[in-house]
């Protein structure tokens, strides 16, 4: 079985303050911590895991800058087999330019199933996966939280809303998106990463990828980014943790609750 | 004139909030835009819902098949190609819920339009569409443009608008014949099956002691759920935590999990993520406690307190035990 998984570096930004850059177009990031995409850590433990059961090959895919290359090195060190990194120059890609660019790459290799994240936490589009199917003529099913292959196809479960599942039969070669808690991602250790910093990665350049000049425009156009109006929001408490727990209890019973 | 058409979603023979929340934005945008409004319902024995979409559109455009019964990826994706590539409405309009994020990347490919996921606002500005999105967790907000278009697909997020009041339109209904499809579908449908089952119902809590991520470890569970017995309150959690299996999915607030209703919402280390906040926009009260000012949870709760949550929850358990 080959499996691509496509995984992403994003900035961590729970708990910090972001501050939007001179361009407004986007936040500092000069400050920030890069994790891998939560989501596609789900996704490269399900490939591997794939892999240890019944064999085959992971190859890891990035599109991104030099130092998006750790989130490659993390994958190798979680047992992938190759990992390719697509350098995007001067280009500023959106989710389309994104799929575009990924799927040519993922055309170039045997694949009997390819896996991404649902959504990348920092643009939270949730459509990379959907548009490369397309693009690659796979079947595809979104927001996938398990995955069991047999005989060319996949029984698979898509998470709905409300705490309901749909099961399915999938032909492969196909692509999932996958979800949350489809696994317990594991753990990876510094050592491991250092160790997998000896592997090649190889990187393809964006231009030499041979897409139409349509392809490398983007659909959506950033105007401006800004921070969320002050004017809604909650009462803020103020004092020490005892004094909070005060009000808290306070709250509670006006509002009709017993304690 | 120009056309809004919007997606139906629907589940069971109702229609899904969604649904009505984008026909309340399509008939305000149409309004003061001169557009016209339209549905595309996909279903079976569709009478109810035609029913309900009734006076909240120019027209409804039915398409009424036993295979269009449950949501079918392949048929949903052939139909809706076909009607947008015909129809061109300047925006189609579908919610951003499971559905569409398999459904509207495949009708951007089909149909060549530009795709905006996950908006919370729609504005028209000389016949040209901006969206405003939410990026990095909700942190910051954006407003984008789309590149030069004949039409554009718009998904939205649900509680983003308010949901429609019936209006006046005099609204026509098209019944359109099902085309013929391709016979094999690489999708075979096996059943459904439902996760939030268990012994605790959080749908019918007073208070709810909710935890998220910000709960750190495992260990900590315990103490926040003993916090939740002084308090004659229910312990719930967001999707994190069911992730790593530090509680089972019935304790799950949310989209994915359960739509909850208790007089006081207390979320302890929860930032406030869409997914997790459509669940409890039936709370009375919410009072949130993260360490992050920043946090988008402090947009949608009535109280806040910037602090650790493992400090606030020692203080309240002095406080409710010493009473
Ligand atoms: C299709 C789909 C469906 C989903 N369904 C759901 C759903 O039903 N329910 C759901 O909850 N999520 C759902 N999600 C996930 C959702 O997008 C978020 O990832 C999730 O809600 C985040 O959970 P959290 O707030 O607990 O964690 P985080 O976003 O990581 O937030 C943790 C918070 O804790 C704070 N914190 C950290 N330490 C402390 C401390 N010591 N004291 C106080 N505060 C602290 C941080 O500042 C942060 O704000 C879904 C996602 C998708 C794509
Ligand atoms: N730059 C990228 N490199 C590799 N994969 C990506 C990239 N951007 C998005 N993806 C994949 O597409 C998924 C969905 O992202 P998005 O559509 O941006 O929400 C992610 O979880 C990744 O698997």
């Amino acid at each position: 079985m080959n499996i691509i998984v496509c995984v992403k570096n994003v900035p961590f930004t729970q708990e910090v303050d972001l501050a939007l850059d001179a361009s407004r177009q986007d936040i500092r990031k000069d400050n920030l911590v890069y994790v891998i995409n939560e989501w596609d850590n789900y996704a490269i433990e399900e490939a591997i895991r794939i892999k240890e059961q019944s064999g085959g090959h992971v190859t890891a895919v990035t599109l991104g800058k030099e130092a998006d290359e750790e989130v490659l090195r993390r994958c190798l060190a979680m047992g992938a087999d190759e990992a390719i990194r697509i350098e995007p120059g001067n280009l500023k890609p959106d989710a389309s330019m994104t799929a575009a660019m990924l799927a040519e790459v993922v055309k170039t290799l045997p694949h009997d199933l390819v896996l991404t994240g649902v959504q990348s936490d920092d643009f939270n589009n949730g459509i990379t996966g959907g548009l490369m199917a397309e693009r690659l003529g796979l079947a595809h099913a979104a927001v996938v939280n398990s995955i069991k292959p047999s005989d060319g196809k996949a029984q698979i479960t898509i998470e709905l809303e409300g705490g309901q599942d749909e099961m399915s039969r999938i032909d492969l070669p196909a692509l999932f998106a996958i979800q949350t808690g489809i696994n317990e991602p594991r753990y990876v250790s510094i050592m491991g990463i250092r160790k997998a910093a000896k592997k090649e990665i190889k990187v393809i350049q964006a231009e030499a990828l041979g897409l139409p000049a349509a392809d490398l425009q983007p659909d959506l156009i950033m105007e401006e980014i800004f921070m969320p109006p002050e004017t809604e929001g909650a009462e803020m408490l103020q004092g020490d943790a005892g004094s909070l727990a005060d009000q808290i209890v306070r709250i509670i019973r006006e509002k009709g609750v017993s304690l | 004139m120009a056309e809004i058409l919007v997606v139906a979603e629907h589940r069971n023979n109702e229609l899904r909030e969604i649904t009505l929340q984008m026909l309340n934005k399509a008939s305000d945008l149409g309004r003061k835009n001169n557009c016209e409004v339209s549905v595309a319902l996909l279903g079976n024995n569709t009478d109810k819902l035609i029913n309900d979409l009734k006076d909240r559109a120019d027209r409804v455009i039915v398409y009424n098949d036993q295979r269009l019964q449950n949501f079918n990826p392949d048929d949903y994706k052939e139909i809706l190609a076909t009607l947008i590539n015909e129809r061109k409405p300047l925006i189609t309009l579908m919610g951003h819920t499971p559905w569409s994020l398999d459904l509207a990347p495949a009708l951007a490919f089909r149909t060549g339009y530009p795709l905006a996921t996950d908006c919370v606002d729609i504005l028209l500005d000389s016949g040209k569409p901006k969206v405003v999105r939410q990026v990095y967790s909700g942190k910051i907000f954006s407003r984008m443009a789309f590149r030069e278009a004949s039409g554009y697909l718009i998904t939205v997020r649900g509680g983003a608008f308010p949901s429609s009041k019936s209006f006046d339109y005099q609204t026509e209904i098209i019944q359109v014949a099902m085309p013929t499809m391709a016979a094999t579908s690489r999708r075979e449908f096996i059943g459904y099956q439902d996760t939030c089952k268990g012994e605790v119902d959080i749908t019918q809590a007073e208070l709810l002691v909710s935890v998220g991520r910000g709960i750190g470890e495992e260990d900590n569970i315990e103490y926040v759920k003993e916090l939740a017995g002084i308090m004659g309150g229910t312990l719930s959690c967001s999707r994190p935590i069911v992730d790593k299996k530090w509680l089972p999915k019935y304790h799950q607030v949310g989209t994915s999990g359960k739509s909850v209703k208790p007089k006081v919402y207390l979320a302890l280390g929860i930032s406030g993520a869409f997914q997790h906040v459509a669940g409890i926009s039936g709370a009375g009260t919410v009072i949130a406690v993260n360490k992050d000012k920043k946090a988008p949870i402090f947009r949608v709760a009535q109280y806040g307190a910037v602090a650790d949550l493992l400090n606030i929850v020692a203080a309240l358990k002095g406080k409710v035990q010493g009473k």
